[in-house]
């Protein structure tokens, strides 16, 4: 066994209300800058849909993730090591800026600037790329928003995998959710592993993965090694970057930009022990259904002296020991099994989980035989198909999405009773396997949010590894461009002459 | 002239290449790179880039080994001259215009293509363009050659390299009266060594083949201690 310990997130899509202030607020921390318009480290997409970059979820398509041979060996599904090596003058399976969007902005000068005219002045949108006037937009990061477009191009949605689609496209029978995704921080991270530099990392102290800007070359497989293609190819300063789940915040105690922002309070934050020896075992499960289960077998139960001792032993602190004991991530995904990883079929072990959403009950169910089970509705009578849920979230064993949404409709009908007739029914909670403690534990953390519920987040202790003397006078966090602003000025080696505008200055 | 162009300047572009190359690895690590365009426009890339790359190695290998091997190796071994130059100009030329083709791809994507325009730089452009120049001597040079097949003169590059890198003087005089088009391409050659650290040419440095022998996929980084694993 050896323990390690990750910073774990999860997503409560129930309470998502798709105002996308994870976006907008990620965006405006990270993302600003040239060659980086169009990517977006947290996106929010409406499902059904094919997202951001289009059809992300097909990995027939875009070949990212792992896949088990047939000797039964675990490799990144656009090839071995060779294969990777060998695709390296042009990569086949790298998606092309068309396939997110073509960054743009509006030519908002011209509504001030325009000669008195008899037609009101517009500003009308150009590329950030060539700076030339886009005379139509195609595509934006977000253009299916609460289901734009028709449903024949949406239903294309990798989800509907085996599932009867046609009724879903008629107005009665619609349904949709937001799905806001970020990078996964995954275990078993497929891009660090399709990285030829090795500049792709995961840290040992609290899992996040990241790219070492001065290692990097920009040979762009981890763009399609990673199957969330939550990687982003930087095409101005030629590396790649992704989500850094704020790790300057989190180092310090406080969440990501994204959940710090989030009006819906969905985004929960806390600490997971793990068995670094399972890792390769669990992502190499022969069966994809069992994925889900192979991953919680290799969480480490917090509570479990065996367990304390071990990551004492591997030098996790005492104050992330802790943590873990009272992380929200462990509550959801080990206790009440309401969270789920996002498509474990991908093998990559991802550490960003989501409670599926409930829905309304289906007009056709209430016309007379809905399927009611005591007082609680049959799950499987909401609105969007349990199929569906377990597509995205368990590799499509749609037992485990059952017990969870049974759980949260039995969490309201509790608590429903409880404030409003003033009975503690305890039967209710026995049928979905909880106690009335549990329920009313899951009801705190669950439904009120409250912040300190949400994050625990023990600090770094970088005290213990670093001489404070050695850092005097550095520059703090930068882009891993020495102590420069990120992009390089002038220079004799290749830089770019282009002022960077800070934030400070535009505004 | 003669003596300056062959026997002295050749020191002075290895010497940045070296020096220069050294300094941008140490003091500017983020700029070393691939410069890949591929994500801005995939059309003409994959089979430019791809017969450029694989044209262009054939060479960069085929200049070293032909230049670099001491003569009495293939007199040894029992290849002619004659034969060394035939196998020269057929790898060589294959090669060459292998490059050729996949190059005019790509410096016609990176000339028309407004994305690839827009985001090159001059540097982008001008190395770009020295190469193909220095592809079209260099196939040029297979003309001369096939005019004597003895390899009587491949001979004396061979020791007008061996000459300089050993350090011997009257490198220059080695080559005084070979064709024209053979003294152009050595000097354009020794003129994109020396630029070579000022472009992003320097991202074949870093061929990854560490990749290969990095046990297993994945890398963590520990700052509890000091060594990574």
């Amino acid at each position: 066994m050896k323990v390690r310990a990750q910073i774990g997130m999860v997503l409560n899509l129930d309470k998502c209300i798709g105002c996308h202030t994870c976006s907008v607020t990620c965006k405006n921390v990270w993302t600003t800058r040239e060659g980086v318009e169009y990517a977006w480290f947290n996106n929010v997409e409406t499902k059904p849909g094919l997202g951001y970059p289009t059809d992300w979820e097909n990995q027939k398509r875009w070949n990212g993730g792992w896949v088990r041979t047939k000797s039964g060996k675990l490799q990144p599904k656009q090839g071995g090591k060779f294969r990777i090596l060998a695709n390296i003058f042009a990569n086949p399976d790298l998606p092309e800026i068309d396939d997110y969007y073509e960054p743009f902005d509006f030519d908002h000068d011209h509504l001030k600037s325009a000669p008195e005219m008899q037609a009101f002045p517009t500003a009308r949108p150009y590329s950030k790329i060539t700076g030339d006037r886009i005379e139509k937009i195609e595509k934006g990061p977000n253009w299916e928003e609460i289901l734009g477009g028709e449903f024949a191009k949406r239903s294309e949605d990798y989800n509907f995998e085996g599932i009867q689609k046609a009724i879903y496209g008629e107005y009665e029978n619609t349904f949709m959710m937001y799905l806001p995704r970020l990078c996964e921080h995954c275990l078993n991270p497929a891009c660090a592993a399709s990285c030829p530099s090795g500049a792709i990392y995961k840290r040992e102290e609290d899992g996040i993965v990241l790219i070492d800007q001065e290692k990097c070359r920009g040979w762009r497989m981890c763009v399609s090694g990673c199957p969330y293609k939550k990687v982003y190819y930087n095409w101005s300063t030629g590396k790649s970057e992704k989500c850094t789940l704020c790790y300057p915040r989190i180092e310090s105690g406080n969440p990501t930009v994204c959940s710090e922002t989030c009006v819906g309070r969905i985004r929960y934050l806390g600490v997971m022990l793990y068995d670094a020896d399972k890792i390769a075992e669990a992502a190499n499960t022969p069966e994809t259904t069992d994925l889900y289960d192979a991953q919680l077998g290799v969480f480490l139960d917090p509570s479990d002296p065996e367990v304390i001792a071990a990551a004492r032993r591997d030098g996790v602190p005492e104050d992330w020991i802790k943590g873990a004991q009272e992380s929200p991530i462990w509550k959801m995904a080990m206790d009440w099994k309401v969270a789920f990883p996002l498509h474990p079929e991908y093998r990559t072990l991802p550490m960003v989980w989501y409670i599926p959403p409930l829905s309304p009950i289906q007009n056709a169910a209430a016309g007379g035989a809905i399927g009611v089970d005591g007082d609680m509705p049959d799950v499987r009578s909401l609105r969007i198909p349990v199929k569906y849920l377990a597509n995205m979230l368990t590799a499509g064993d749609e037992a485990p999405v059952v017990t969870a949404l049974e759980r949260m409709l039995a969490m309201r009908a509790y608590m429903r009773a409880k404030t409003i007739d003033g009975v503690i029914d305890e039967g209710l909670a026995q049928r979905v396997g909880l106690t009335g403690a549990m329920i009313e534990d899951m009801y705190k953390i669950m439904a009120l949010a409250d912040y300190e519920d949400r994050f625990v987040i023990p600090t770094t202790h970088r005290e213990q590894v670093e001489e404070a003397y050695d850092i005097k006078s550095g520059c703090g966090f930068t882009d891993g461009n020495g102590c420069s602003t990120g992009i390089s000025k002038g220079n004799l080696f290749g830089g770019k002459k282009r002022p960077l505008k800070m934030p400070t200055e535009a505004m | 002239m003669h003596n300056f162009l062959f026997g002295i300047y050749p020191y002075i572009a290895l010497t940045v290449l070296l020096v220069g190359t050294i300094a941008r690895y140490e003091t500017d690590p983020f700029t070393w790179k691939t410069s890949s365009s591929q994500l801005l426009r995939r059309r003409q890339l994959v089979i430019g880039s791809v017969l450029f790359h694989v044209g262009v190695l054939v060479i960069f290998l085929g200049h070293l080994v032909g230049l670099l091997t001491p003569i009495w190796i293939f007199d040894a071994l029992g290849i002619s001259h004659g034969a060394k130059q035939l196998l020269a100009v057929v790898a060589g030329g294959i090669a060459g215009v292998m490059a050729l083709i996949g190059g005019a791809m790509l410096f016609h994507r990176r000339w028309t293509d407004p994305r690839i325009r827009k985001t090159s730089s001059f540097g982008d452009i001008a190395i770009l363009a020295l190469l193909l120049a220095q592809l079209c001597l260099g196939i040029g040079t297979i003309f001369v050659s096939l005019q004597h097949l003895d390899g009587h003169e491949m001979t004396r590059f061979m020791s007008w390299a061996q000459m300089i890198f050993t350090f011997r003087s009257g490198a220059a005089d080695q080559i005084a009266d070979v064709a024209l088009v053979f003294k152009l391409h050595l000097l354009l050659g020794l003129t994109i060594f020396l630029v070579f650290p000022f472009t992003r040419l320097v991202h074949m440095l870093s061929v990854p083949l560490r990749y290969v022998l990095r046990p297993g996929y994945q890398i963590v980084r520990s700052r509890r201690r000091p060594s990574v694993e």
